[in-house]
């Protein structure tokens, strides 16, 4: 317990944590700062990169065994089940809107890749070591969540979901950053550890710097949707945001135990589980459910959501996974 | 100088419905058209801003494109199945071409 106490206290005090404090300090301030969007998405598209091609090396080493696929397996589960239940808390305890109520469940069934870079960066520096094909997992966990989301909109006040068509799934499926993110997976498991070596100055080195500027960003992003959503969020929809994360924080130390993982593959499996998306589900949500409210689910998370993990919510499922991890 | 009479339709959807609503565009026999950013705004929905958001998601988008009046009609059908349940504006206005031949 000393140990996560002081992972904690570490991982309060590291460089991404602060940027993304400085960021969302500044938003509140008020301040002019502001990262131009094109730099944006490129430090993005960078991080997706980055962390696809390593887990496709790391697969490439490890080779494919029966864990592996079960891990897969297991996230995909994940992804369509917490949905469910975000959808019964929402609608059990905030009185929010089914459409909405829907949208919310998508975002928290899907991940958030850049929660898993942090995670993963904690690990690093702490030394923990963990199965690299878990990045395969946060890809595959990205969309079983956006189906549940439809199937729990199919027939409520005779709304359908806008487009169920192949042509909603093409988009979702060609979605940029799950794109980058599987490609370059791919591309790190056919060059394997060789091909690492001759990109690693781009891919290994910088990678923290990018992620300090990415999270600097994020938090301008987030405490400006904070500033301006502020009216929309209710004492139990902030205590939702909080909440969840850990409910699924749970449930993916769960299923780490169950497949049998590392302590640092528990972790970051239980982070994913309890990780919202705000970058693919957003986007997948305007063209599914159009009516449903960004200011609401944008506003739980990114504005709560995934600063409680950056901040307290890793140190907690790096904790979850020690307990579940073999 | 000779002018012609034709439409003109301007239409501010959201960006994710970008794709499909130009490809409508070109289904119904629209000859072109232009996409332009939009910074922010405020409308029924609430306010919305081109910063912020981490993708395009939270984004709008201006498309104006130059139209005879036989292509329009069927076009706003369409439009309007399209993006009734969307954030956005579709308007229509009356303008003068010089080229009639290339709308």
């Amino acid at each position: 317990m000393g140990d996560i106490l002081n992972l904690a206290g570490t991982n309060l005090l590291a460089p991404p944590v602060l940027f993304f404090a400085l960021g969302f300090a500044a938003s509140f301030a008020r301040s002019d700062l502001e990262v131009p969007q094109a730099v944006a998405k490129a430090l993005s598209l960078y991080l997706l990169l980055a962390i696809g091609f390593k887990g496709g090396v790391a697969v490439a080493s490890h080779g494919i065994d029966a864990r592996l696929a079960a891990t897969l397996a297991s996230g995909v589960i994940l992804s369509a089940l917490i949905p469910f239940i975000a959808f019964g808390s929402l609608r059990a305890f905030t009185g929010l809107p089914r459409v909405d109520a829907a949208a919310v469940a998508a975002h928290y069934g899907s991940i958030s890749v850049v929660t898993f870079a942090a995670a993963t960066s904690v690990l690093t520096s702490a030394g923990i070591d963990y199965e690299g094909y878990l990045v395969a997992t946060a890809a595959l966990m990205e969309t079983p969540a956006i189906m549940s989301a439809l199937l729990l909109m199919r027939g409520a006040n005779g709304k359908e979901a806008n487009g169920t068509s192949g042509e909603l799934w093409r988009e979702i499926a060609l979605n940029g950053s799950i794109v980058v993110l599987t490609g370059a997976f791919v591309i790190g498991w056919i060059t394997g550890p060789k091909g690492l070596a001759e990109v690693s100055a781009f891919i290994v080195d910088p990678f923290k710097g990018v992620l300090c500027l990415f999270l600097l960003d994020m938090g301008l992003v987030a405490g400006r949707g904070m500033r301006q959503s502020a009216r929309d969020l209710t004492p139990p929809l902030f205590a939702f945001g909080i909440a969840m994360p850990l409910i699924g924080g749970v449930l993916g130390a769960f299923a780490s135990y169950l497949v049998g993982l590392s302590p640092g593959g528990a972790a970051l499996l239980t982070t994913l589980a309890a990780s919202a998306s705000y970058i693919a589900v957003p986007a997948a949500m305007r063209l599914a459910l159009p009516e449903a409210r960004p200011s609401i689910y944008l506003s739980l998370s990114l504005g709560i959501t995934f600063p409680f993990n950056l901040t307290l919510g890793i140190p907690i499922y790096i904790l979850l996974g020690n307990i579940a991890g073999g | 100088m000779q002018t012609y009479p034709k439409k003109r339709l301007e239409a501010f959807v959201e960006m994710p419905v970008l794709h499909r609503f130009t490809k409508l565009l070109e289904a119904e026999g629209v000859t072109g058209y232009s996409v332009m950013p939009v910074v922010s705004g405020s409308g029924s929905d609430g306010d919305w801003s081109r910063e912020g958001s981490v993708t395009g998601a939270g984004q709008m988008v201006a498309v104006v494109c130059i139209l005879s009046e036989e292509t329009l009609e069927p076009l706003l059908d369409k439009a309007f199945a399209m993006l009734s349940r969307h954030m956005g504006i579709v308007s229509v206005c009356d303008c003068e071409v010089l080229r009639p031949d290339r709308f």
